[in-house]
C-alpha cells in the first residue's frame, strides 16, 4: 500500500434542499486499502459513494481520482476515468434483459478492438472468480437469487478491470456463510488485483474481516479514521455504541476465537 | 479507449497507450510492456506463435499484469502443454505469479457441447416442445375458465363471500369508461357503411336496401364484435397489468398463505364485470351505428328518419339481434380469462410484465375474431 491517495476528497457539501447531508467532508482513499464507510442512517454513506462515482455532483468541494479533478475535467478525462473504477450496486442493479454474461460483457463492448472469443472467455472467467458457477452465466438475473445477483454485479463492476471498486452494502441480505465467503472474495481479489475498494457496509463482522481502514460518517463530515483498533478506542458516543454495542462485541469475539 | 483515440496531454498523462511486445530471444521468449484487457487483443497473434517442446517466458520486462492478461499466458501454457511441451516463467514478480494462480484457478471448466449447433432432433424437440406448449396453453385457459365457473357456483352457495364493491368498480372500470370510444367507433361504423352502400345501391336504383345492409351487418356482427375488440384492447391488457403487477410483487402469494383465494377475489368479478358489461356496451354499440347509418342514408340519400325506422321494423328480423347479442357472453369470457391468465404468466420482473401485457391482448383479439367465424359457421350450418 503506498501513501499518495487515490482518491481525494476536499471540503464536499452535499444538500437536498434545505437538508444539508455532508458539509466541509474531506476524506482520503490510499491506493490498495480496502476502506470500510460506517455510520448511522442517513448520514450520507451511499450518497457520499455515488458522489464520488460521479452520479451526483456534490454542491461544493473538490473531488480528486487518480490525481484528476473529476469535477472540473473534460468529458473525456471523466470516461477515462470511469473505466478504471467500477460500482457495485447494493442489488447488483444487472440489466435485466441480458443473461449474466452479456452484462458482464457490457463494459467490455466499449472496448475498441477486443476479440469477441475472448471478451466471453473473459466474462466466463470474471464470473467464476466471483464464486459463481459456469451456468450461472446463461442466467437472467431474475432467475438468480439474492446473494448470486450480488456476485454478479461485482462480476460486472470487474470487467474491466478496474483500479477502484466501490461496493454498496456488499454482504447485506446474505447469509453468514455467503457474507464471509463474499469478505473473503473481497480480500483475495483486493490482493491479487491489487484493487483499491471503497466499501458502506453496516456488517460488522465485514469490517472486521476485510477493511485495512475504517471511515466513520457522523456530523456531516468523516468524523474518524483510523484501524479497527483505533475505532475501539474512540470515545465519541456513537462511535463507541457502535464498536462496543452487544453485536460488536459478538463480531469481536468471534474473531478472537477465530484467531 | 478514449484517451488513446483524442490524446488530450491530460488523458494522456491519464492513461498511456498500453502496449505489449512479445519477442523471441535465444532462450525462449520475452514479453516487455503492459498486458492487460486493452493490449492483449493485439498481442494474441504473437502469443499464438510461442511454441516448443520447452518454453521459456521471460516476465522481468512486464510493468503491468491483469486478469485479461494473465487469461491469455493462462491460455498460451495449455496450448503448449496440450502440445506436449512445459512452459517455464523467468522473472516473474510474486505479485503477477499469484494473479496467474488466481485466474489459473478460477478459469471455469465449460460444458462441451455449449457451443453445439442444433441438430435436427433438437429442432423436432424443440417444435414438438412448442406443439405440446401451446396444447398446455389451451388447457390452461379451460382450467382458468373451470375455476371461474366453480367459484362462482360457489358463491351462489355462499354468497356472503361475493365483491360486490370490486364487481361494481370493475363494471364502472370496463363498461362505463368505455362507453364513449364504443359510441364513437360504432357511429362511424355506421356512417361509413351507409355511405359505402349509397354509392353502390345508387346504381340500381335500391338506395332504401341500405338500410338492410346497415341493419344485418351492424345487428349481426360489426356491432359486437367491434365493441368485443375495443373492450380487448382496453380491458385484457389492464387485467394483465393488474395482476401480472401484483403476481410480480408476490401479492398473490400473500393472498394464499392469509387463505383468500385470489380466483374469487380478483378474476371473478373481473370477468363477472366484463360478462355484465359487454352486452350493455354492444346494445350501445348498436344504437349508435344505426344512428350513424340513419344520419348517413338521410344526408346522402335523403331516406328521412322516418322511412329509415320503417324499413328498419319491417326489413330486418329479431333473429339478427338475438344471433348478434348471443355472442357477447362468449366474447366477454374469453377477453376476461385471456387477460386474467396472462396476468398469472407473469414471471420476477417487470419485462415478463410487459410482454404478456401486449401478448394477452393479441391473444384476446384473435381468440374473439376466431370465435366469430366459429358463430358464423354454427348459424349458417343451423340456418339461422
Amino acid at each position: 500500500m503506498s501513501e499518495d491517495p487515490i482518491i481525494r476528497l476536499r471540503g464536499i457539501r452535499n444538500q437536498f434542499g434545505a437538508q444539508v447531508v455532508h458539509d466541509n467532508l474531506d476524506l482520503d482513499v490510499m491506493r490498495g486499502e480496502v476502506l470500510g464507510v460506517v455510520g448511522g442512517s442517513g448520514t450520507g454513506k451511499s450518497v457520499l459513494l455515488r458522489c464520488i462515482a460521479g452520479l451526483r455532483p456534490p454542491q461544493a468541494g473538490r473531488i480528486e481520482i487518480f490525481g484528476q479533478d473529476a469535477l472540473t475535467c473534460p468529458e473525456d478525462t471523466r470516461r477515462a476515468i470511469d473505466q478504471r473504477m467500477g460500482v457495485m450496486f447494493q442489488d447488483g442493479a444487472l440489466f435485466s434483459s441480458l443473461t449474466v454474461r452479456e452484462n458482464v460483457e457490457v463494459p467490455m463492448r466499449t472496448l475498441k478492438g477486443l476479440d469477441a472469443r475472448l471478451r466471453r472467455d473473459l466474462a466466463d472467467l470474471k464470473i467464476s472468480m466471483s464464486g459463481l458457477p459456469y451456468i450461472a452465466g446463461d442466467k437472467y438475473p431474475s432467475e438468480l437469487s439474492g446473494g448470486m445477483r450480488k456476485r454478479a454485479g461485482l462480476a460486472r463492476a470487474l470487467a474491466l478491470d478496474p483500479e477502484i471498486v466501490f461496493l454498496d452494502e456488499p454482504t447485506a441480505g446474505l447469509d453468514p456463510i455467503g457474507a464471509s465467503a463474499f469478505d473473503e472474495l473481497i480480500n483475495a481479489l483486493s490482493k491479487t488485483l491489487g484493487l483499491t475498494v471503497f466499501m458502506v457496509t453496516h456488517d460488522l463482522d465485514s469490517l472486521h474481516a476485510t477493511c485495512d481502514r475504517i471511515a466513520v460518517l457522523a456530523e456531516k463530515r468523516v468524523m474518524y479514521t483510523g484501524t479497527m483498533a483505533e475505532m475501539l478506542d474512540i470515545d465519541h458516543p456513537w462511535v463507541h455504541e457502535y464498536f462496543h454495542g452487544p453485536r460488536a462485541r459478538a463480531a469481536t469475539e468471534t474473531l478472537e476465537r477465530t484467531a | 479507449m478514449t484517451a488513446r483515440s483524442e490524446p488530450t496531454p491530460k488523458a494522456a498523462h491519464l492513461q498511456p497507450p498500453e502496449v505489449a511486445h512479445v519477442a523471441a530471444t535465444e532462450g525462449g521468449w520475452r514479453i516487455e510492456g503492459v498486458l492487460s484487457l486493452r493490449s492483449v487483443s493485439a498481442a494474441l497473434p504473437a502469443l499464438a506463435r510461442i511454441e516448443g517442446a520447452d518454453v521459456t517466458l521471460d516476465l522481468s520486462g512486464l510493468k503491468r499484469l491483469d486478469t485479461a492478461g494473465a487469461y491469455a499466458l493462462y491460455q498460451t501454457e495449455v496450448r503448449i502443454a496440450q502440445a506436449g511441451g512445459h512452459v517455464r516463467y523467468q522473472g516473474l514478480g510474486p505479485d503477477h505469479a499469484a494473479l496467474m494462480e488466481r485466474v489459473a484457478a478460477a478459469v471455469p471448466t465449460k460444458p462441451d457441447d455449449a457451443h453445439a449447433a442444433k441438430s435436427l432432433t433438437d429442432r423436432l424437440e424443440d417444435l414438438g416442445r412448442m406443439v405440446a406448449g401451446a396444447g398446455a396453453f389451451v388447457a390452461q385457459l379451460c382450467a382458468m375458465l373451470g375455476m371461474f365457473i366453480a367459484r362462482l357456483v360457489r358463491m351462489i352457495r355462499h354468497p356472503y363471500e361475493f365483491r360486490m364493491t370490486a364487481l361494481v368498480h370493475h363494471a364502472d372500470e370496463v363498461g362505463l369508461r368505455a362507453v364513449p370510444i364504443v359510441m364513437l367507433m360504432s357511429f362511424l361504423i355506421g356512417v361509413v357503411l351507409a355511405f359505402q352502400g349509397a354509392v353502390q345501391l345508387r346504381q340500381f336504383g335500391a338506395e332504401i336496401f341500405v338500410v338492410d345492409l346497415i341493419a344485418i351487418s351492424i345487428l349481426r356482427e360489426l356491432g359486437i364484435l367491434l365493441t368485443a375488440i375495443i373492450v380487448a384492447g382496453r380491458t385484457a391488457s389492464s387485467f394483465t397489468a393488474a395482476i401480472g403487477s401484483m403476481k410480480m410483487r408476490e401479492e398473490i402469494d400473500a393472498m394464499r398463505t392469509l387463505a383468500i383465494d385470489p380466483v374469487t377475489v380478483l378474476f371473478v368479478p373481473r370477468i363477472l364485470a366484463l360478462l355484465i358489461t359487454l352486452p350493455i356496451l354492444g346494445m350501445v354499440a348498436n344504437l349508435l351505428g344505426l344512428f350513424g347509418g340513419m344520419m348517413m342514408a338521410w344526408i346522402e340519400l335523403g331516406i328521412s328518419p322516418g322511412v329509415f325506422l320503417a324499413r328498419l321494423l319491417e326489413g330486418t328480423s329479431l333473429d339478427h339481434v338475438l344471433v348478434g347479442f348471443s355472442k357477447a357472453p362468449v366474447f366477454a369470457i374469453i377477453i376476461g380469462v385471456i387477460g386474467c391468465h396472462a396476468g398469472m404468466q407473469v414471471g420476477g420482473n417487470a419485462e415478463s410484465l410487459g410482454r404478456q401485457t401486449s401478448a394477452s391482448v393479441v391473444r384476446a383479439i384473435f381468440a374473439v375474431i376466431l370465435a366469430n367465424a366459429l358463430f358464423s359457421v354454427f348459424f349458417a350450418l343451423m340456418g339461422i
